[in-house]
């Protein structure tokens, strides 16, 4: 996984409350067996018409937001199913991070496995990057290192981490080759507990 | 003895292989359950890394969210039969069980784990799919993970987390006539909110619950996720042993009094802290029906759909808007008023054999109403095995439903079973999420009894006028 340490792009605004995995990545596209190639299905039943054009009246087909790489959605962000199909999609789509005012248990927890960044802020900040990035490109820098966030029109703001989440971003690490450094723990554990 | 505890405590405190100040902790998984969508990726990343599954005998594989539930042999969708077939392989390869399409055993992964005994009391639960929760009726920890923890698990039979933090939901009093499980945990979701159980585990305690049956109880424990929460239990009693008692594998004879005495054991103490606690009577609740594309959007049958322009805030008045216009409604609709086109039983929430008598009691001697499609997707082989031995196929069928193989089918629309654009579906599944059932579908979400009533009303109608003997 690549690391992150700094982030700075575009914002895309998507001022929607429960934004479920269903829309992020519906169904029909979770036949694949590959873990690649779902950006082109993102917000699939929004961003296209049934005959496969695309649809105006979503606005990540707006040119304007052509090469986003922020995520700024609303409350609640990635409820619903635990697939993982969310975080692949969005991830290769192009968004590096993805700013909301609550995350989804598991969506939270499976942006740090496939490189994302989930920053929560509170509702006033998160709304007026809403409010600013829907008619005007904003422009955000993301500091992972020191926790901030700054917006080219001046917003500054702290977010938190926590600890273990913040080194595995940074570091990149492949969690199963941490956890297997622990092999000998486990391997007690089924001795004594779990034959 | 010591601190009382909660259930979630003590399980936990049983699992822990690694903890250090600072870190999420290492907890030992039990007993990981594998489908065919969210497992190939993981599986391809243990090849690439050379890596082996750690205990395959901790590990139990069926198919369900793709496969057909008519002509299953007939596979038509190559990409979904590459799918089936994957994890075939994949079971093979690294030698894990398997309940294939053709197996007696197959069926949604929630509903077959408990019926084979697999789920337990006490026991850590995941699988690569969020209505893993279901499992907590037995008093197990259980809840859904992503592909890379699922491959995680796979490789080292254990996760990283965070202690969880605990949110007690009491439910006193008892429920109405006609008032199932399902309208209990609608009504919760629909009283505090799809988020209120976001970074909790739930656990469910009341003279209501412990009154429930243990499938009541799995229908209430699978919509935790709906209310945010990854994982919600009801600590074990003796309806729990009862119903595991002569399960396939669960110990036998007096290893199983031992082991039922241990689990009894689990319950949360007297006087045991939480994080947070809310309440609710489930003497005040009515048979619900959702109108919105959140479960929380939900009101009881006799009521109408909310009007966004009586609301101060302009978000949730614009939420509420654009929810009314997916569905196809106007505000203050009578939900009786709204005709429907589809009626789906089935799912991990409610398709398993007490749910299908209870629906097969309210179709008895009716007919669907002309210009609805109605279906019943039994939860597993042996549940339709166990059906069609009652009887309750022919109740169906006479009625005019279509009767089914198992698997998860119109609960999320991957396999044929979809509802078309703009068309209305009771279901008795857990999501009415935009799509869910298909493009444009419209999904609302009732109990088993209230679909049967619908499909024979032909639009949403209180089941106690049917004269309904169930619930509580
Ligand atoms: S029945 Fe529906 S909710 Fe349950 S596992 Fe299958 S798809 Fe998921």
């Amino acid at each position: 996984m690549e690391p992150i340490k700094q982030h700075t792009g575009l914002i895309y605004p998507l001022d929607r409350s429960n934004v479920d995995t269903d829309q992020i990545i519906p169904k029909q596209f979770l036949k694949r067996i590959e873990r690649q190639g779902f950006g082109q299905f993102l917000f699939y039943n929004w961003r296209f018409n049934d005959d496969g054009s695309k649809r105006d009246d979503f606005s990540l087909n707006n040119p304007m937001y052509k090469d986003a790489t922020v995520l700024v959605g609303g409350e609640n962000f990635g409820c619903g199913s635990s697939r993982e199909h969310a975080p692949w999609a969005i991830q290769d789509f192009g968004f590096k991070v993805v700013i909301a005012t609550s995350f989804a248990d598991i969506f939270y927890n499976n942006c740090f496995k496939n490189g994302i960044l989930p920053i929560m802020l509170p509702r006033h900040e998160v709304n007026h990057l809403l409010e600013r990035a829907k008619d005007e490109k904003v422009t955000l820098s993301v500091d992972l290192v020191n926790q901030q966030i700054k917006s080219d029109h001046g917003l500054v703001s702290a977010f938190d981490i926590q600890p273990y989440h913040k080194d595995m971003l940074l570091n990149g690490w492949d969690e199963i080759s941490v956890t297997l450094n622990y092999a000998d723990a486990i391997d007690q554990y089924e001795t004594e507990k779990a034959k | 003895m010591g601190r009382p505890k909660t259930i979630v405590e003590k399980i936990w405190d049983q699992h822990v292989i690694h903890q250090e100040e600072g870190k999420p902790e290492l907890i030992y998984i039990d007993l990981h359950l594998v489908h065919e969508v969210t497992s190939p990726q993981a599986f391809e990343g243990l090849r690439m890394k050379n890596r082996k599954v750690r205990r395959p005998d901790r590990t139990y594989a069926t198919m369900d969210h793709n496969v057909p539930t008519l002509h299953r042999h007939i596979i038509k969708d190559q990409i979904s039969k590459k799918q089936m077939d994957t994890l075939k392989e994949n079971c093979d390869e690294f030698g894990i069980r398997l309940a294939d399409i053709n197996h007696p055993d197959q069926g949604i992964v929630h509903i077959i784990g408990p019926q084979l005994g697999l789920t337990q009391p006490g026991k850590t639960i995941v699988c690569g799919d969020s209505h893993t929760s279901t499992h907590g009726a037995f008093g197990a920890l259980a809840f859904g993970i992503g592909t890379s923890e699922v491959e995680h698990v796979l490789a080292t039979q254990s996760l990283w987390q965070a202690t969880p933090k605990t949110l007690k939901v009491n439910v006193d009093g008892e429920l109405g006539t006609g008032v199932t499980a399902k309208d209990l945990i609608l009504a919760i979701i629909a009283k505090f909110g799809v988020r209120f159980g976001t970074g909790y585990v739930v656990e469910y305690t009341g003279e209501a619950i412990r009154k429930l049956s243990m499938e009541e109880r799995m229908t209430i424990c699978n919509m935790s996720i709906e209310a945010g929460a990854r994982a919600g239990l009801i600590s074990p009693d003796e309806t729990t042993v009862e119903y595991l008692r002569g399960k396939r594998h669960v110990p036998k004879g007096e290893e199983f009094e031992a082991v039922a005495q241990e689990w009894l054991s689990l319950a949360t103490d007297p006087g045991a802290e939480y994080d947070a606690a809310v309440e609710i009577n489930a003497s005040e609740i009515e048979p619900q029906v959702t109108w919105g594309t959140n479960p929380s959007q939900c009101v009881p049958v006799g009521a109408a759909t909310p009007d966004p322009s009586v609301l101060e805030d302009a978000q949730e008045q614009d939420s509420i808007q654009r929810a009314l216009d997916y569905m196809g409604l106007e505000p203050n609709q009578d939900i009786q008023s709204i005709p429907i086109e589809h009626v789906f039983i089935g799912s991990c929430t409610n398709s398993r054999i007490s749910d299908l008598r209870k629906a097969a009691e309210i179709v008895k001697g009716g007919k669907v109403h002309e210009g609805v499609r109605a279906m019943v997707v039994p939860g597993s082989f042996s549940v339709k095995q166990q059906a069609e031995a009652e009887g309750l196929d022919t109740i169906f069928l006479t009625a005019g439903f279509e009767w089914r193989e198992a698997g998860c089918s119109m609960c999320l629309a991957m396999n044929d079973d979809i509802v078309p654009p703009g068309e209305r579906c009771a279901s008795t599944s857990n999501r009415n999420f935009e799509g869910r059932q298909g493009n444009g579908a419209r999904t609302h979400l009732v109990s088993p009894e209230m679909a049967a009533a619908a499909a024979l009303e032909g639009s949403f109608v209180d089941v106690r006028k049917f004269g309904a003997t169930v619930g509580g």
